[in-house]
């Protein structure tokens, strides 16, 4: 809204000349998120804060280590597949839940056997229903038995799937657990006002061998703040200390504001061009790989990360997070930005004034830019700017000819959670290639780590040789937090209170 | 005067059935509830489980008749998205939002009052023209920028109120301003056009034969009359406000019905936004009923015509 922005630049404009006032510090951090968390619960949402909530009050089986990507004991001290469907792990002995109770086998049990049934409605069921049961061996040894073979679990593990303290979760299910969340995270919740604010505290008992290190940051209050105008006005005044997701535009302007610090951090989440080549595609052209090469040759993406998209992205070849398991570009063909390539394959394939939709659902800006490019070499696309549950909708009902989608892969670092869904014949498959169909599904059920890599290689590289997407680029977000937080940005977009400090 | 308020009463009640009714079927037919409440990048698993666990595989009559009957017996359902129960959210919503709507209001009639009357004892005066102007930018001033505007002034340069939040009395002042200056402007063309035609009829000059002092005619004797339109755009007004604004409650973060309404109706979140409808059309047809039946009490007029 353009009238927005010139609000926001006025305001912004107007702090430049007004001297900003410290936050007063009682070793806390006051953040907000546009987001309202509607339940607390790890498995009963799916919003960004609630995953970032979830990393904090709760604990997890495994831990990945941003930095490096390796994964570390948790809950767990250390894990081994028995077969290609039984995980075995060895639980943690001495780590207490913030009401006291103690962490055994039965947590781990009732809180997979609880949430994967599907009559206890969790919002992301697919996040465990490859958990078929878990056997307890003794109090401190359980096996996870999986549906079918299932690689990826460790990552799942390592993710969204917080361990619950089973007493209390079954007496107070889901709903107390929102009002009165109990985990064994470095932070305990103080306070949960829903739809306005969470107030947590630091675990002052949390466990020391925990690969999360020992928080230094007393207090984290985390605000519910919707307009991101608001929370710019917020961070001005100094009511808030760490905002994230902030507009390129607004963040270059802040960066002229002495008590704060502007942090640009790529984030997992990566975009990509989907082409409809189904038989009843409604456009017919793009069954032509010829005329999709085209298109894979008409945009400049360098040139769009370094004008619109902004510091920190990078440029990507196949359709995945280059950290993801699996994400292997070597084999997959370049495509650099060359319009007369374009052009000349356009006539090759002798069509001529091409005319089609193009669906979008978030930064307008990036889809109009390709609206532009294509322009540029005789095809005309219109934009049809949705919500994003109508986008998928037209996706699947093969309305959308284009597609410009961002994938955030539900934050797993394995291609499983991205490139299978849009190529193994599920709804969202708008190309339907059995050969790749068979790579991936050869890649998602294998346990050997060379037999995956070499079969997400391949199916990559096809993908990207019969140009069925165009993979465009990882993205950035923007931070803004007062200058003396210390504070580091991480790819799975869970900012860190645990590690924070201020200088 | 009875059967002028049964009849009231009767399409009171209609309009909020065809209301509810009417809001069914526009959601419905806004999109797939079991992908919006999946949520972004649910698989197509997720999406089919949502849609049987749901009932949303039903035919919508019965989903309808279904509602209707369990409402009637006062369950509104579980929110889709918050997971609880719909009535325990609006209960908890409400207050802030009635809250809002009254400070503002009384903030609109506080400056709207005043600057009409003033407007009307010194018509075509500078006065008059001063109170025009404020009426004409408070309608055309978009209220989301008067409210930053009077966010950066106050919360982040002057630091006198806070930003955003609800969680004292000072958190409400920056959104009562922003909220009532924009409700403002047609109690005050209103005041100013009934003190007019007052000060110009002839109960008036009579007072004025008496030798009655200015102030006790103004106030005592035209306002009376002057305000009888006005209490009915009061209600009218309230009603408006209860419905919340979404604007001003999104821009400082204010957790009420406004935004509740907003939220689930961007999740698709039937219940809540059904509840929401609903009980907004039955205060706003309740507020309009009793603006009717107070001025078919105040002037006879109305109930025989």
């Amino acid at each position: 809204m353009p009238a927005r922005l010139s609000a926001s630049a006025f305001c912004i404009a107007l702090l430049a000349a007004t001297p900003a006032l410290a936050a007063k510090r009682d070793n806390s951090i006051r953040f907000a998120d546009d987001q309202v968390l509607e339940n607390v619960d790890p498995y009963y949402n799916n919003v960004r804060i609630g995953v970032i909530m979830s990393h904090h009050i709760w604990d997890t089986l495994i831990y990945r280590d941003p930095k490096t990507s390796e994964y570390k004991g948790q809950l767990a001290t250390a894990w081994k597949w028995i077969d290609d469907r039984t995980l075995e792990l060895e639980l943690r002995k001495g780590v207490k839940f913030h009401n006291g109770a103690g962490f055994d086998a039965d947590d781990v049990i009732y809180t997979f056997e609880f949430t994967s049934k599907p009559e206890n409605k969790v919002t992301t069921l697919g996040n465990v229903d490859w958990i078929d049961h878990v056997e307890k061996l003794d109090p401190y040894k359980v096996r996870i038995v999986t549906r079918r073979p299932f690689p990826a679990a460790i990552e799942y593990l390592s993710g969204p799937l917080g361990i619950h303290p089973h007493a209390y979760y079954a007496q107070v299910g889901p709903k107390g657990m929102n009002e009165k969340p109990i985990g064994s995270g470095p932070y305990r919740v103080v306070e949960h006002a829903v739809g306005k604010y969470i107030r947590l505290a630091r675990n002052p008992d949390y466990f020391k061998d925990s690969p999360k290190p020992q928080p230094k940051i007393d207090k984290i209050e985390v605000r519910f703040i919707p307009d991101r105008q608001t929370q710019v006005a917020e961070m001005l005044s100094g009511g808030l200390d760490l905002i994230r997701n902030v507009s390129l535009d607004e963040a270059q302007q802040l960066r002229a504001v002495p008590n704060l610090q502007v942090v640009s951090g790529e984030i997992m989440r990566y975009v990509f061009l989907q082409m409809d080549s189904r038989e009843k595609t409604l456009a017919a052209p793009l069954r032509d790989q010829r005329v999709r090469q085209a298109i894979m040759y008409a945009i400049d993406r360098p040139t769009m990360i370094k004008s619109i998209v902004g510091e920190g992205a990078r440029l990507i070849n196949v359709p995945c997070f280059p950290s993801q398991v699996g994400c292997i570009d070597q084999d997959a063909p370049r495509y650099a930005y060359d319009p007369a390539k374009a052009k000349q394959l356009l006539k090759e394939a002798g069509v001529a004034g091409i005319d089609l939709d193009l669906y979008a659902y978030r930064d307008r800006d990036q889809a109009e830019a390709m609206i532009n490019y294509l322009r540029a070499v005789g095809i005309k696309a219109n934009l049809r700017w949705v919500q994003y549950a109508a986008h998928r909708d037209a996706v699947r009902a093969g309305k959308a000819p284009l597609a410009h989608w961002t994938w955030g892969s539900f934050s797993i670092n394995d291609v499983s959670a991205g490139v299978s869904i849009f190529h193994k014949f599920a709804p969202d498959d708008a190309n339907r290639d059995p050969e790749i169909r068979d790579l991936l599904e050869r890649g998602d059920t294998s346990v050997d780590p060379e037999t995956r890599k070499k079969s997400y290689a391949k199916a990559l590289a096809l993908i990207a040789e019969r140009a069925y997407v165009l993979p465009m680029y990882s993205i950035p977000i923007n931070y803004v937090a007062t200058k003396d937080l210390v504070f580091t940005p991480y790819p799975d977009e869970i900012p860190r209170f645990w590690e924070m400090s201020y200088k | 005067m009875l059967a002028f308020a049964l009849k009231r009463l009767a399409l009171a009640v209609l309009v909020a059935v065809v209301v509810s009714a009417l809001a069914f079927l526009l959601l419905r037919a806004s999109g797939d509830v079991a992908v919006a409440l999946a949520g972004e990048g649910a698989r197509s698993t997720d999406i089919e489980n949502v849609r049987k666990v749901y009932g949303l595989d039903r035919p919508l009559l019965v989903q309808y008749l279904d509602w209707v009957g369990r409402m009637l017996h006062g369950d509104f359902g579980e929110s889709l998205y918050f997971k609880t129960d719909v009535l325990a959210l609006v209960r908890d919503k409400l207050p802030t939002t009635a809250l809002l709507a009254v400070l503002s209001l009384l903030f609109a009639l506080g400056i709207s009052l005043p600057l009409g009357v003033v407007a009307a004892v010194y018509p075509n005066s500078w006065i008059d023209r001063l109170c025009l102007a404020l009426a004409v930018a408070g309608q055309a001033l978009p209220n989301f920028f008067f409210a930053l505007i009077l966010m950066m002034v106050f919360g982040v340069m002057l630091q006198i109120v806070p930003v955003s939040g609800s969680e004292s009395w000072a958190h409400f002042v920056l959104p009562s301003v922003a909220l009532g200056y924009y409700v403002a402007p047609p109690f005050m063309r209103l005041t100013r056009t009934g003190m007019m035609d007052a000060l110009a009829s002839d109960y008036i000059r009579t007072a004025r034969a008496k030798g009655l002092s200015g102030a006790s005619i103004v106030l005592k004797h035209a306002l009376r009359n002057a305000l009888v339109p006005v209490v009915a755009l009061t209600a009218v007004q309230l009603g408006f406000l209860l419905g919340g604004s979404v604007v001003i409650e999104t821009v400082f973060a204010l957790d009420g019905l406004g935004y509740l309404a907003y939220k689930s109706i961007s999740h698709l979140d039937l219940p809540v936004t059904q509840a929401i409808v609903t009980l907004l059309s039955f205060i706003y047809v309740g507020l309009t009923l009793s603006a009717d039946l107070i001025n078919a009490w105040l002037d006879p007029r109305i109930r025989i015509g």
